[in-house]
């Protein structure tokens, strides 16, 4: 077994380990933390894929910022996680049902794969050979994908006024710090320099 | 017999280079080359603390650690003795397993990140293409050491001092990642030879970075400031208001774990700015040799410079921190980047802001 | 060259710039104070937009490699999209600044929606699809929370949410599949990859999922159940704005999917579809009955009209696709007219929904009631009204496809559907006086826009102002 193998199956199993444990562990603090571990190990995945760039950045945005305000707000939650298990228990056999018909469907969809005539045809070779993966990568976002990304854009900005509008609210009632002006504050204004005789006070 | 020692001497160096060629033999010079990076940090960190000490102990007039051993240098060892064969405390009600965990986190993800960083020209444990992003990604895991210790220790302070640490290391990562795109696009590349070898020009130490990224070194070495915990921006651990911030209730060989990993994390933003902005190993006047000894020298006076302003500037408020990040660093980065797209791609000054023109 | 393609996508490069630059302008001066001038611009620049795709050249263009077309179909869908939201938005900017909840966010947050949905009709590709339905609904989620101060409002937004990230994903399952089994994300490649005879079952089961989460935005049953909460929780305004723009964009959407990307295997979908929208027009129609709030009642009947409209999809033909076209341009019309009357309903200032408050406002109002009563006739789809010319076309677009049991069924649920209209109807003339009657409504704008609605519901008949042969026209450039 090579280093190569080894080390996809470690990754492999890491990350449906950390999902597996992400959905049963008691503690939700404890979930986040093995989402992390299954974020890390899709990383490696990447990695092994020769995608070193999505890697990295897979780390960078959801390991490094969005686990953490997530760790933030789960950390923050109070919640009774055995009333909600209660009602996940209502729920459980409808559920159950729903993974069934989705996973026979799964099932069924995989056996027969056949793709269709022409899909061969149009299957280019997914990693270019000459360039480095980074580059190319921006070569295809920046010209193919030019507008998909664009419009990502558009749908990040729109979150952004949304999380804004939403959650935003100037109450007039309540007295605000002025950085600037405390900033720019000047020394001789505020303070006066008094020659305090000993034993005698102002 | 200088015949049958030529022959010894060869039939050496076929066996270690067929030891060297084998799996085995590979993962051996791994291990080793990994180790001895480690070895070089860990002595680094045991003289940083005590430059620390005597640095600050200097800028207020007094003596520092000058008992333990000539001149006090093994006060640093003392020390470290003496944490660990400290009882370790555990407080009732906390997570054992994380909070175990948040140390070693902190110190291995410190170390992590040196894998990539050169000391010299090919000097590094892995040459990787995209390593700038290496460094970030890893340092950006970084605060799971803080957030979990204080999570885990189960008490007040920690979780306020770990929410505080998180919101500020995540503020300043954001400007820390525009200054450095600006530098990846006057290199054209990620890789840390390739942008040494972008500084390295004819006219020595007007040929670095710092001269066209001016505005961004402030803002990378504040950031690195902010980022690293370090004086004026240490809040996740303010003594005076939240006693000692998330390592409250670490002691021994745990709170040895966060203290070095804080230690290295700072000396690692100083091999940063000397090689994103100051040339790395390349000697400031034309003609000297360049080599490691310029490296170590510039990150020597980085750190210098780091215990410095611990020493001298009193520390910020949270509300003015997060101004600082949110309002003043993360525009003017932004602006900077749109700023050094354009003159890169229109060549303001020739190949001044964009080297990848020019080979190197 | 690039500069092509952005030549095509003008119009929505224009209204993203507009909404950007307009954010920031306010934003660094008065903010709010200038949110009633911003609303009126930017309607204007709706109808300007609209203007200036009427009058743009006729003919089928596409951009960046077939992702983006541009054609009769989609210009027709634009044209309807631009000039409904104008006039929705000229609706509510009087409702919402008098409860002091009109926020200068509002129109250039429905400015990137419907950018949004103008990506949604002229899509080429599933990918494009997606990014331009994330971009609507992404709005339509903050909008419906818009008034962060009620309870109801707020949880509409979240339940919207929830719900509509659900019918996201099920989206994108369907995409992956079609994607794993056709080698190609666009529409005309799946077109021409997949086999006509025998399409194999995976790709069967992704065209399934696409239905699904395509049906969750026209909510048509069983994918219908977040559309009564929601229209009942969220704002008025913004109540009469989902139940009429984005539904043309999703079911343009769904036209433009099913045809250009699975043209070539309509009997596969034709009975999901017509499954769904017999559901559609029963549920629409006795859920209906029940109904003591007015508008829950109107999302139970855009629930019945959305069926109504998968007829004409069902039916898999050129005049099918038509006949969709001008249902859905009609109903829009008489839903403006009825949300118009709905706003301005209140009693001792405050806003009211109950079916009640209208007893008798044929003696306090008659020429609202009037007004109220041609379009409930025509939402009901009596005969002299232009309701019934739109129902009639769809179910005869079925009767030439030979889905006579469609047809049927149609005609069976508008019959049952047609008790509740005429149930308010009664309450208008025959009720017994409450006993506070509605306040006088000073309302010009709102006075025009549903006496404008009703009046086009008669003299429609006469002429339908040439949106019959554009319709005609979308229709055969989807097909051919």
């Amino acid at each position: 077994m090579g280093a190569a193998v080894f080390a996809f199956y470690l990754f492999a199993l890491s990350t449906i380990t950390g999902g597996l444990f992400t959905v049963l562990s008691r503690n939700p603090v404890h979930s986040v933390l093995w989402l992390i571990l299954s974020f890390l190990s899709s990383a490696g995945l990447f990695i092994l894929l020769g995608a070193e760039f999505v890697a990295m950045l897979m780390i960078i945005v959801y390991v490094g910022a969005v686990a953490v305000l997530f760790l933030f707000v789960v950390m923050m939650l109070d919640v009774d996680f055995a009333s909600l298990k209660a009602e996940m228990a209502k729920y459980l056999p409808l559920g159950l049902l729903i993974v069934i018909v989705l996973l026979m469907e799964l099932a069924m969809g995989l056996a027969v794969w056949v793709p269709s005539d022409g899909a061969k045809m149009v299957l280019g070779a997914p990693i270019p050979s000459d360039t480095h993966n980074t580059a190319a990568l921006g070569l295809l976002i920046y010209d193919q994908y030019f507008l998909l990304f664009q419009l990502a854009g558009l749908i990040l900005l729109v979150a952004m006024i949304g999380a804004i509008v939403l959650t935003l609210r100037h109450r007039k009632d309540v007295k605000r710090q002025d950085i600037l002006t405390q900033i720019y504050r000047d020394p001789d204004e505020a303070i006066s320099l008094k020659d305090v005789k000993p034993g005698q006070g102002l | 017999m200088t015949e049958i020692f030529s022959q010894l001497i060869a039939k050496v160096e076929i066996v270690t280079a067929d030891l060297i060629a084998s799996n085995f033999g590979l993962a051996l010079i791994l291990i080793g080359q990994g180790l001895l990076m480690a070895v070089f940090l860990l002595l680094s960190a045991y003289f940083l603390i005590y430059a620390d000490r005597k640095i600050w102990a200097a800028v207020q007039l007094r003596r520092g650690p000058n008992v333990v051993g000539a001149f006090g240098l093994l006060q640093s060892g003392a020390d470290m003795l003496k944490l660990v064969f400290k009882e370790i405390v555990v407080p009732a009600g906390s997570d054992k397993f994380v909070f175990f965990l948040a140390p070693v986190v902190s110190f291995v993800m410190a170390i992590l990140a040196w894998a990539v960083i050169p000391l010299n020209d090919g000097w590094q444990l892995s040459n990787l293409n995209v390593a700038i992003l290496y460094v970030f990604a890893i340092s950006s895991l970084e605060v799971y050491g803080v957030i979990m210790g204080g999570w885990a220790s189960n008490s007040k302070y920690p979780f306020l001092g770990s929410l505080r640490s998180a919101a500020q290391m995540i503020s300043y990562e954001v400007s820390i990642g525009l200054v450095i795109i600006g530098v990846i696009i006057s290199t054209g590349s990620m890789n840390f030879g390739a942008i040494v070898a972008a500084q390295d020009t004819e006219y020595g130490i007007l040929g670095w970075y710092w001269l066209p990224h001016l505005p961004m070194l402030f803002l990378f070495f504040i950031s690195a400031l902010a980022e690293t915990n370090r004086p004026p921006f240490d809040l996740p651990e303010a003594e005076s208001e939240l006693v000692a911030g998330f390592q409250v209730e670490y002691s021994s060989t745990p709170f040895l774990l966060f203290m070095a990993g804080e230690l290295i994390a700072v000396f690692l933003m100083c091999a940063l700015t000397s090689l994103l902005f100051f040339g790395g190993w390349l000697s400031p006047i034309p003609g000297l040799p360049d080599g490691v000894f310029w490296m170590l020298l510039k990150m020597g006076f980085f750190f210098f410079i780091f215990a410095m302003i611990k020493a001298i500037t009193p520390r910020y408020r949270y509300d003015q921190l997060m101004r600082l990040g949110w309002k003043v660093f993360l525009p003017f980065s932004l602006v900077w980047v749109v700023f050094v797209a354009f003159a890169a791609k229109f060549e303001f000054f020739g190949s001044f802001y964009a080297r990848y023109l020019v080979g190197g | 060259m690039i500069y092509d393609d952005l030549n095509i996508i003008f119009p929505e490069i224009f209204l993203s710039v507009y909404a950007m630059v307009a954010l920031l302008g306010v934003v660094y001066t008065s903010k709010d104070e200038l949110a009633k001038r911003v609303t009126w611009v930017t309607a204007f620049i709706f109808i300007l937009v609209a203007f200036l795709i009427i009058f743009s050249e006729e003919k089928t263009e596409i951009a960046f490699g077939g992702m983006f077309i541009n054609d009769a179909f989609s210009r027709f869908s634009k044209i309807i999209i631009l000039l409904s939201a104008a006039v929705v938005l000229v609706m509510g900017q009087e409702y919402m600044s008098r409860r002091g909840f009109l926020r200068f966010e509002y129109p250039l947050i429905v400015t990137l929606s419907v950018v949004g949905m103008m990506v949604m009709v002229s899509a080429g590709d599933l990918m494009s699809l997606y990014m331009g339905l994330e971009l609507q609904s992404l709005a339509l989620y903050v909008i419906a929370a818009f008034k962060k101060d009620s309870v109801k409002s707020t949880e509409a937004g979240l339940k919207y949410f929830v719900l509509g990230a659900l019918s996201s994903g099920l989206l994108l399952y369907g995409s992956a599949l079609v994607y794993g089994y056709s080698g190609t994300t666009l529409f005309s490649g799946i077109l021409s990859n997949v086999s006509t005879d025998a399409p194999s079952l995976g790709l069967l089961f992704g065209l399934a999922l696409v239905i699904a989460g395509l049906a969750f935005k026209v909510s048509a049953v069983p994918f219908h159940m977040w559309t009564p909460d929601v229209y009942e929780g969220a704002p008025t305004p913004v109540t009469a704005f989902f139940a009429t723009v984005p539904k043309m964009a999703a079911i343009c959407l769904f036209i433009r999917v099913m045809y250009d990307a699975f043209g070539n295997i309509i009997n596969d979908w034709q009975q999901i579809i017509a499954l769904l929208s017999i559901l559609s027009m029963f549920l629409g129609a006795f859920a209906a009955i029940g109904q003591t709030d007015l508008k829950r009642l109107l999302a139970y009947s855009s629930i019945a009209h959305m069926g109504y409209a998968l007829i004409g999809l069902a039916a898999g033909t050129e005049f099918g696709v038509q006949s969709v076209l001008e249902y859905m341009t009609i109903y829009i019309t008489m839903n403006i007219g009825v949300f118009a009357i709905v706003m301005s309903m209140q009693q001792d200032g405050q806003s009211v929904t109950e079916i009640a408050s209208l007893k008798m406002i044929s003696e306090t109002d008659p020429g609202k009631a009037i007004a109220l009563v041609i379009l409930l006739f025509s939402l009901a789809g009596i005969p002299p009204m232009l309701g019934f010319f739109a129902k009639f076309e769809v179910l005869r677009a079925a009767i030439n496809a030979e889905l006579v049991y469609l047809a049927v069924l149609g005609v069976l649920a508008s019959v049952i559907g047609a008790f509740y209209y005429l149930r308010i109807v009664y309450f208008i003339y025959f009720g017994e006086m409450p006993e506070t009657p509605l306040d006088d409504a000073k309302s010009p704008i709102l006075r025009t826009i549903w006496t404008a609605s009703a009046a086009i519901m008669i003299f429609g008949i006469v002429s339908l102002l040439g949106v019959e042969q554009m319709a005609k026209a979308a229709a055969f450039s989807l097909l051919n």
